[in-house]
């Protein structure tokens, strides 16, 4: 089986892994960081959305053959010493219902925020739409990705 | 077999001196073989008695709460500690929530289902476990102060004697406190008194929820754990007839492939593995039922045909509507729906030869514990069942079918072992929502509703009561929504007809009413079209044996403007039900955009009794709206020669931030008992949906999911 070095939130790890073995499973059971959620395994849900070099990404959909020397971010390094801004307006606002898909949405948010610090609702709508929330906390993720756009 | 015993005051003084200087509490609720005693738990766990609140108090004023309920987003970690702290009067800061493991009865009834976890019993219950404790911590201030216990009032965690200026902190009155003997019936508060319910305080698992700390069942690691997957039969309540694994067997990383009763356990080192080996498997299924969704339409349709057994009847609908010079006729239908819970379900089990531990994301904890006891044949306790955070409920996990598959699969491979269903098997592998319909008649004279008739025609989802006429009984849930609706008719008749398909039914959402009310809501639109009365009014009218509900409808109307201008191109339609004991009334507004009905608004106007704690229930409120849209948009399980159509959420789709309607939610002030807050705002948005499609368009929706027609798509 090949071995692959990828990069996880700043630190090497080496997993031997076949080479069609998706991301995902890659951090949930080799690697041990299981914040990345399963929820369709077919790029339909963005409960599994991780950051490749700070672009959010399917990891059910994403190769390990195929990571290369991208930096991978998960949920559990998107902050480093406390909550990042987003993670603070979700808490604020309270956005989490069951909690399941909300990694992934704040994995989405944060990576729309770097790009654009700005996002108006039509922003919102296009980058934030294939991350769903049967639980159905949209609205207050709205709320809460202008409050942190507004907190910078 | 568990030792019960109503403690004497003297016992209870042995085993609270034995609780290590802290105070444990624990009570049991109305309804319960105890009804209004107390008594405490030994701490290391031994049963003394069947409380259904568990309390400990440290001597360093910590107070640990336990939460018998599964959380599932609706937020009982925090509303239900915040109960019995209010009642306590401790310091909310000090409160630690903890998460209880199954037990036959310490907890009370753990299974979390029909919007139960605070209405019903366990709010009387949790108040009283605090009011008891708060009346020790009192009388132990008045021994250690000197004073009477009239002088002193307490406060944030502490017993407070004005007068002399002293206070003692609750932590050091723990161990006195638990000497005493415990309140009969401890003085509640009045509502008007209550510090902490009815309070938004910072809910307790928000910050692990966005760090990604929370662990949900498929969380769970355990050392040397292995992870499986179950193929299950493509027929539905079909079997096994062969397999060839050799395909499965060659998938890097699988280690064993074992029948248990529900399929095929692929087991292997990683989830990916298990998936790769499931689908590399060759199996030949085999079963009897080959229906497909237009024969189960046929089957309910014939069934409308002829009178079923009477679930309600008032005056006489039967001659009030042959006498009626016109009468209104249509027959709904509503399809199965899959639960699609975020999180597949999954069990982790391990089962060793004395004792079995399980992490289940389960709205049932007994239930978990009591059927890995029976597969293993080990005793109930010798069974520790822990309950993960859920992703999602829905209803689904009230069944243990996930936990036989991981108990199974555990016994067979003599490790400990996760199994995760993969979204396929779990979308059709699932207890649907069942498909329904009823036809409808009424009529209307002089701007009224003399007459009304509903014929159900659908599968019986649990509750069954026996006889009737047309054989087979009532199925309570079936009919839930229609024999409930509340609004005051002269002439009124229920009936009810038995579907025996072979798809597997359970509990979705609201249950009953999910469909029954957007059948109802709507015909009941029809009729005031018919009566020449404005929707609302017509409502109005019929309400007013029912204030809160009339009262809850006006609400909405106000808030949304109803009556008033509306803009171009966009149509309003409004719903209302009374379910698990809340009413909601909607109003959406809809436009169709490039065909497709989209909806821009949702007014929503509730009444849910007293409130735990609003952010909550509003947002319980914001979450059933997108359920009860998904619903009326999109739900669709379609059965195909026996087999479930649909697999994953490209097939089968879900309301997404672009689908989102700006929602206005207004809860009315009540000092009524808590109602329910999980479901009842399902029920009245697809109807409130489809009569605006209908004030839009001209075309009447009898038949979810909501497909236009070429007509009213194109905008006629
Ligand atoms: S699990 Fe990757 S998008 Fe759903
Ligand atoms: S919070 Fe439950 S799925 Fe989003």
């Amino acid at each position: 089986m090949p071995t692959y070095a990828i990069r996880v939130n700043g630190e090497r790890h080496q997993v031997e892994a076949p080479a069609e073995m998706p991301l995902l499973w890659v951090l949930r059971d080799l690697i041990g960081l299981t914040g990345t959620k399963y929820g369709c395994g077919r790029s339909q849900c963005g409960a599994c959305t991780v950051q490749l070099d700070g672009s959010p990404v399917r990891s059910c959909g994403l190769r390990i053959s195929r990571v290369g020397d991208r930096s991978i971010t998960t949920i559990e390094g998107v902050s480093v010493g406390g909550l990042n801004a987003v993670q603070r307006a979700w808490v604020a606002a309270e956005v989490p219902q069951c909690g399941y898909c909300q990694p992934g949405q704040v994995m989405a948010a944060t990576a729309l925020l770097t790009e654009n610090p700005n996002p108006t609702d039509a922003d919102i709508d296009e980058a934030m739409s294939g991350n769903i929330c049967r639980c159905g906390t949209y609205q207050r993720i709205r709320q809460a990705i202008h409050t942190a756009a507004e907190e910078g | 077999m568990t030792n019960v015993q109503k403690l004497d005051r003297r016992e209870f003084v042995k085993l609270g001196a034995a609780a290590g200087g802290g105070l444990l509490l624990g009570v049991s609720f109305p309804g319960s073989a105890r009804a209004d005693a107390l008594g405490i738990l030994t701490p290391d766990g031994a049963e003394v008695f069947h409380p259904n609140a568990f309390i400990r108090l440290d001597t360093d004023g910590s107070l640990t709460i336990w939460c018998g309920k599964a959380d599932m987003g609706q937020g009982v970690r925090t509303s239900l500690p915040m109960i019995v702290a209010d009642e306590m009067d401790a310091d909310w800061s000090r409160v630690t929530s903890v998460q209880a493991d199954a037990h036959p009865s310490k907890y009370g009834r753990q299974m979390t289902v029909g919007s139960s976890s605070v209405r019903g019993g366990g709010w009387m219950g949790l108040r009283q476990a605090g009011a008891a404790a708060r009346e020790m911590l009192v009388a132990a201030g008045a021994a250690a102060l000197a004073v009477p216990r009239s002088e002193l009032r307490t406060e944030s965690g502490s017993v407070i004697h004005e007068r002399s200026g002293r206070s003692l902190g609750y932590g050091e009155l723990a161990s006195a406190a638990a000497e005493l003997p415990v309140p009969e019936s401890p003085r509640l508060k009045s509502p008007d008194q209550f510090t902490l319910i009815g309070t938004p305080v910072p809910q307790v698992d928000s910050t692990p929820k966005v760090t990604g700390e929370a662990t949900f069942g498929i969380d769970v690691r355990v050392p040397g754990m292995l992870f499986a997957t179950v193929a299950k039969p493509m027929i539905l309540g079909g079997s096994l007839e062969r397999m060839d694994e050799a395909a499965a067997r060659a998938v890097p990383g699988v280690r064993h492939v074992v029948r248990i009763s529900s399929g095929v356990a692929v087991v292997a080192d990683n989830t990916w593995a298990a998936f790769e080996g499931a689908n590399a498997l060759e199996c030949q299924w085999t079963g009897d039922f080959t229906m497909s969704s237009l024969d189960i339409t046929r089957h309910n349709e014939r069934l409308l045909e002829s009178a079923g057994a009477i679930a309600r009847e008032e005056g006489n609908a039967g001659a009030a509507l042959a006498a009626a010079a016109e009468t209104v006729e249509a027959t709904y239908e509503v399809p199965y729906l899959a639960h699609a819970t975020m999180e597949p379900m999954n069990c982790t089990a391990h089962v060793q030869a004395d004792r079995c531990e399980l992490w289940a994301p389960t709205q049932n904890p007994q239930g978990a514990q009591s059927t890995a006891a029976r597969l293993t044949g080990l005793p109930i306790e010798s069974v520790t069942a822990h309950v993960t955070y859920l992703g999602c409920g829905w209803g689904r996990r009230s069944r243990p079918d996930f936990v036989e598959d991981a108990v199974e699969t555990a016994m067979a491979v003599g490790g400990p072992v996760q199994v995760v269903w993969s979204r396929e098997e779990d979308m059709r592998n699932d207890q649907y929502r069942p498909a329904s319909m009823i036809r409808f008649r009424g009529a209307v004279a002089g701007g009224r509703l003399g007459a009304f008739s509903a014929r159900v025609a659908g599968p019986p989802l649990g509750v069954t009561d026996g006889g009737g006429r047309g054989g087979g009984g009532v199925d309570r849930n079936a009919v839930d929504g229609v024999v409930s609706m509340t609004y005051t008719i002269p002439n009124l008749l229920v009936d009810y007809s038995r579907s025996n398909v072979q798809v597997p039914t359970g509990y979705w959402r609201s249950v009953g009413p999910s469909g029954n009310t957007f059948m109802v809501e709507s015909f009941i639109d029809e009729l005031a079209l018919a009566a020449g009365v404005d929707p609302l009014e017509f409502r109005l009218q019929m309400l007013g044996d029912h204030p809160r509900m009339k009262h809850v409808l006006e609400v909405v109307a106000d808030m949304a403007d109803w009556g008033g201008s509306v803009p171009a191109g966009r149509g309003r339609g409004i719903g209302i039900v009374e379910d698990k004991g809340g009413i909601v009334a909607q109003i959406a507004e809809v436009s169709v955009d490039e065909g497709e009905v989209r909806v821009h608004r949702v007014w929503c106007a509730a009444d849910c009794g007293q409130i735990i704690h609003p952010g909550i229930v509003d947002a319980q409120l914001t979450g059933s709206i997108v359920t009860g849209l998904t619903m009326a948009l999109y739900g669709e399980i379609t059965i195909e020669n026996g087999r479930v159509v649909q697999s994953n959420f490209h097939d089968y789709q879900m309301l997404r931030m672009r689908g989102m309607p700006r929602v206005a939610v207004h809860v009315v002030d009540s000092r009524e008992d808590p109602g329910g807050v999980g479901e009842p705002a399902v029920p009245a948005i697809a109807p409130a949906v489809t009569n605006a499609v209908f004030a839009l368009t001209g075309e009447r929706i009898r038949k979810l999911p909501i497909r236009l027609s070429q007509e009213a798509a194109s905008g006629r």
